[in-house]
């Protein structure tokens, strides 16, 4: 990885406060373009708030976060951006098709444009056979998917995923992550959360998240050479109890 | 586009949940025909008894009213009768004077009582007086009689100066709206058809927008550059289109089907009813952000629905004290109400609604805008 690349995403001593209840404080992030960058942390670490400030729809309490080089939240930036939210969100009554076609229609996807990207993503995650079903028909594991697709419709430079492989079988989990490496080999940066730690691996670079800090950000390598560990829930549990 | 985008999902949306439409469109006409059956019943006819003893002097004329006329041998039976509630009003003769005692727990069989002693009352007055006279004074001298006779006298005297344009003469009637046939259907039509549409509307947008609050969606879409009021205006359009052919069934059925007075134009019953519908649909988009589950949505219903149905003018205002009655000025309804009267029985144009439609247009913008606003609490900007 190329640092010297200026970032594609950055927090700047972002916090965030609730009714007055601290979720996040003091986070730095640095995210690179054209890397997948994990957010490794449990429920409740503050992980999903952070990623809805990186997509935008949420802004911090103090600090900055910048897109491309823009302030954040900014409508317009929205556009740069895949989501695919912790829930599906997704409209149970409507087809998997029909959902994608509104979701594109809000991207501005059309035409002949749309039904191609729509047959594209589709396949990427494993469901053209079932794009007439209704997504209330659809298992777990096919709603995370659709919930990819649709995050991928409009190619956007940068993707938002909160807990994208939960209820996901080990086979097409494999080849989501295959599908993620491809993107990033076209230049697309991905920002992911996890809170399994052997997904950990598969990242170029990690934040372990706790109790709405940052604990410590490198690459794999680096973050089990900095504890002295040689597995990533180690490193975690040793860089945790470090505080206490 | 993307409120084109926002519209068509709506709709399909629609189109997949049979029972919301059957809901919209079925019920209305369910309850409208129902109420049709309830109120356009011919005048209550009230059963009353009659004793022996006034049955000579009051029976006839009775009989000659609307009611059942029973007679009774004796008081005590006649007292048990109304006891049992098998009449509505017992008539004796209580000292020599007609003596009237009525069930009164049905205000509506009361009033018919009342009618029908009266009108009976006034049949028999030219008659009686004189014999009641006469009978007072039958143990008196000639002249006694005498008198009798010229109170007949005044009687007929009195009887032909009537007739002779005395303001206690049967008067003329005419209508300036309506007719005497009117029935209360007829009265209450207009009101509840604007009530029915307020009502599913505010209901079936307020949990369809709670819906797509709770399941995530509404994040999810506000993650895409849409616009708020992209979103408002989009969720107008689909509902604006669905409920247009709501309104234009309930006021069909109600026209054509039912025969409710209609003497106005149908195209401004159907704008009425979009602005009221609009106005309803904005009004539930706004509640259900105050709701955490469709419950609590329908717990609004008591409390924002109900009292502007008691104060849109389905019942005559002006008996209320006066705070209350200046509440309806913050009630939708109410001019949507009104203005239904307006056209439907006044048969008024434009000029005779302008004043309410443009209040009910400006409820609708302002629950927009203020929907609008809601929204920044998902999303800044």
């Amino acid at each position: 990885m190329n640092s010297s690349l200026s970032p594609v995403l950055s927090a700047s001593r972002v916090s965030r406060s609730f009714a007055g209840k601290t979720i996040l404080s003091d986070i730095d992030l640095d995210i690179r373009p054209a890397e997948i960058f994990g957010l490794l942390g449990p429920s409740g670490s503050g992980k999903t708030t952070l990623v809805k400030m990186l997509a935008g729809i949420d802004a911090p309490t103090t600090g900055q976060i910048r897109l491309l080089g823009t302030l954040l939240p900014k409508r317009s930036m929205l556009q740069q951006i895949g989501y695919m939210a912790q829930a599906d969100a997704l409209y149970n009554e409507l087809t998997a098709r029909e959902n994608m076609e509104f979701f594109a229609a809000l991207y501005g996807l059309r035409g002949k444009r749309r039904s191609v990207r729509i047959e594209e993503t589709a396949g990427l995650v494993g469901l053209s056979e079932h794009l007439s079903k209704k997504a209330w028909q659809y298992s777990g594991g096919m709603k995370r998917r659709l919930s990819l697709a649709i995050a991928l419709l409009h190619e956007p430079p940068v993707l938002l995923l909160d807990e994208p492989t939960v209820g996901i079988d080990p086979v097409l989990r494999r080849s989501i992550w295959a599908e993620l490496r491809k993107l990033t080999g076209k230049g697309t940066t991905v920002v992911l959360t996890t809170h399994v730690m052997d997904e950990a691996d598969k990242c170029d670079r990690l934040a372990m998240i706790r109790d709405g800090r940052i604990l410590a950000e490198g690459s794999t390598a680096e973050l089990l050479r900095q504890t002295d560990t040689d597995q990533i829930e180690d490193a975690f549990i040793k860089l945790g109890g470090a505080g206490q | 586009m993307r409120i084109r985008a926002v519209i068509l999902r709506t709709l399909r949306q629609f189109r997949r949940d049979k029972r919301t439409v059957a809901l919209m469109f079925i019920a209305p006409l369910l309850v409208l025909t129902l109420m049709n059956l309830v109120f356009n019943g011919s005048a209550y006819v009230p059963r009353i008894g009659i004793t022996e003893g006034a049955a000579d002097t009051f029976g006839e004329a009775l009989t000659t009213q609307n009611a059942k006329v029973i007679p009774y041998p004796s008081d005590e039976q006649a007292e048990q009768a109304l006891e049992d509630n098998k009449i509505d009003a017992v008539v004796s003769l209580q000292g020599g004077k007609p003596a009237v005692k009525l069930e009164g727990s049905d205000p509506t069989a009361s009033r018919a009582v009342m009618s029908v002693i009266q009108n009976a009352a006034a049949s028999l007055l030219p008659a009686a007086s004189p014999s009641a006279a006469a009978n007072a004074d039958g143990s008196a001298s000639a002249s006694g009689n005498g008198n009798g006779n010229g109170n007949v006298y005044n009687g007929n005297r009195n009887g032909n100066r009537n007739g002779n344009g005395n303001p206690l003469a049967q008067p003329e009637i005419s209508y300036l709206h309506g007719s005497g046939d009117m029935s209360t259907i007829d009265h209450i039509g207009p009101v509840l058809i604007g009530f029915f549409i307020f009502f599913f509307v505010f209901l079936i947008a307020g949990v369809a927008f709670l819906r797509e609050r709770t399941s995530g969606t509404l994040e999810r879409l506000l993650a895409s550059p849409i616009r708020r009021s992209e979103l408002v205006l989009g969720y107008l359009g689909g509902f604006g289109l669905f409920t247009l052919a709501q309104a234009l069934l309930i006021t069909w059925y109600s026209i054509k089907v039912l025969g409710i007075v209609m003497t106005g134009s149908f195209g401004y019953v159907l704008l009425l009813t979009l602005l009221l519908s609009m106005t309803a649909l904005t009004l539930g988009m706004l509640m259900s952000a105050y709701a955490s589950n469709e419950l609590q949505m329908i717990q609004f219903i008591p409390i924002i629905i109900v009292p502007q149905l008691f104060l849109s003018g389905l019942f005559n205002l002006d008996t209320l004290p006066d705070w209350l009655a200046a509440l309806r000025f913050i009630m939708p309804l109410y001019f949507g109400a009104q203005a239904m009267t307006d056209v439907m029985i006044r048969g008024q144009g434009w000029s005779g609604i302008a004043a309410d439609l443009w209040s009910l247009a400006g409820y609708c913008v302002l629950f927009t805008l203020l929907n609008i606003a809601a929204l920044r609490k998902h999303r800044k900007i």
